[in-house]
């Protein structure tokens, strides 16, 4: 592992095992340490100011890490109504079918590397090799809550309505973010996820196109 | 005892000292811009440092105290009327009080004894402009309530904000200062403060920094003061409300001591950085 500096109060570890190296920090519960940031491939430490960063750096880089099973948050799954508006697009773009695109978004097995663009928006790696596909050219202004998504490698679940550039496949009714809830945010980085196929719930005014009534729903 | 927004300005939120330590979970670390005048602020009038005051953006601000009340005023220096800059102020009940435009810098703040008490969210009463968190910007005919005083007051005054017409900021280099070929532009020249700049961050221009090597940075954790550097090369300094995560190098990273300073930069001022060695 190597360890950057970040200014006078944060260091930046670099290293191929972001969830581990994170948990160890973590463990440490170093009362200097405020914050404990993972990236794709970092881990940011901020510390308060004043302290020595510099005596930190040596004893973050022999740190032992715990193996991966033992981090990993308790597994997620999302049951997901596959009515995105990007599907046909997604379809087009990779040459696959909708219940193509469907079925390789809903086999695949999810970790969240990191989370961030907003509070709970996890970014979700294991996404089909098939289904890297590039965000949209021109970002949505409103993307609602709930909305599952793909953009490049990641995968990932709006967690709250916002703008987004990312291509959308379905939804689901899971709530990610509640700031009355601790932790707040559903998803943590580590935290396994899957999705499953939803056949629609039946709504009051069907849209067009829209399949019989009496559907069931089925996960 | 509440206090009335008559007025809020070009731009008026509450701040305290922010939500550290949820960035894993995607919350901005947010809190006064300039959380170094917040402190001061609320020393004045006897509240512990984190206590929640007003931040304004601009001055032009009006505040109605509809019971007596301390009250003081740091940051950038505008006219306070009835009431002073950086000394504890007793305000009558029934006062309205007036905010000026500030004549340097951007962010003046008005911590309240007893401080400011809107619900929290995840620990802190910050209004966060990028994720929303926290009580939505001030507007006329908002009312604050305000909290119970812990503490007497000790201070008369107390050495403000000092306005600079050319600021040296203090940088260190890193985490990915290899990623470019010099960061000599940095402190060659200066850059002038974009009017593009908010509480999310300061965009400046002038000579952009030059990438040494191509590709695209893995998103990392991101901190306030941090210079990133989009592909134009023009840095932007993170102020509170920076994203938790970004995918742009940064070239180098202010010292905690000017982060109050630089939150105070104005459009088409000029700023330059003096680098110091890495620690």
């Amino acid at each position: 592992m190597k360890v950057r500096r970040v200014g006078d109060a944060a260091l930046l570890i670099e290293t191929e095992a972001p969830h581990r190296v994170h948990a160890a920090v973590r463990r440490l519960a170093l009362p200097e340490v405020v914050g404990v940031v993972p990236g794709a491939r970092t881990v940011l430490v901020t510390v308060r100011p004043g302290t020595d960063v510099g005596r930190l750096g040596p004893l973050l880089d022999d740190l032992p890490l715990p193996e991966i099973d033992e981090v990993a948050a308790d597994p997620v799954c999302f049951p997901v109504v596959y009515d995105g508006a990007d599907l046909d697009e997604v379809a087009g773009l990779t040459g696959l079918s909708r219940d193509e695109v469907v079925a390789r978004h809903a086999s695949a097995e999810y970790v969240v590397a990191y989370l961030g663009f907003s509070p709970g928006f996890g970014y979700l790696t294991g996404l089909d090799e098939a289904l890297h596909v590039p965000r949209r050219d021109s970002p949505r202004t409103a993307v609602p809550a709930g909305s599952v998504a793909i953009a490049g490698p990641y995968g990932a679940v709006y967690p709250t309505p916002s703008p987004g550039g990312w291509r959308l496949l379905g939804r689901t009714t899971i709530t990610l973010w509640d700031v009355e809830r601790d932790p707040p945010s559903l998803l943590q980085p580590g935290t396994r996820v899957r999705f499953a196929a939803e056949r629609a719930r039946v709504r009051a005014v069907p849209p067009a196109g829209s399949g019989p009534k009496g559907t069931e729903v089925t996960r | 005892m509440t206090i009335e927004v008559v007025r809020p300005g070009p731009l008026c939120t509450v701040q305290d000292l922010g939500r550290p330590g949820y960035a894993h979970l995607g919350v901005p670390h947010s809190g006064a811009a300039d959380a170094a005048s917040l402190r001061l602020a609320n020393r004045l009038v006897g509240n512990p440092e984190d206590a929640a005051g007003v931040e304004l953006t601009f001055g032009g601000a009006a505040l109605r105290f509809h019971a007596p009340a301390w009250i003081a005023v740091t940051g950038a220096p505008v006219r306070v009327s009835p009431g002073a800059m950086n000394a504890p102020c007793h305000v009558p009940a029934g006062t309205t009080v007036e905010f000026g435009v500030p004549s340097a810098g951007v962010r003046t703040y008005v911590a309240i004894r007893g401080g400011v008490d809107v619900p929290p969210v995840l620990g802190s009463r910050s209004t966060d402009l990028l994720s929303g968190l926290g009580p939505d910007p001030l507007a006329a005919g908002d009312r604050l309530a305000v909290g119970r005083a812990s503490e007497p007051i000790t201070v008369d005054c107390a050495p403000g904000y000092e306005p600079e017409d050319e600021p040296v900021l203090r940088v260190l280099p890193g985490p990915r200062d290899d990623w470019f070929e010099s960061l000599e532009p940095l402190i060659r020249g200066g850059y002038e403060v974009s009017s593009h700049s908010n509480r999310i961050g300061v965009r400046l221009e002038g000579r952009p920094l030059v990438r040494r090597r191509d590709g695209e940075l893995p998103s990392e954790g991101m901190v306030i003061g941090a210079l990133q550097v989009p592909p134009n090369g023009l840095p932007i300094i993170f102020l509170a409300d920076h994203p938790t995560t970004g995918g742009y190098p940064v070239a180098a990273v202010l010292t905690t001591a000017d982060l109050g300073r630089a939150a105070q930069l104005r459009p088409g001022q000029r700023v330059r950085f003096r680098l110091l060695a890495g620690l």
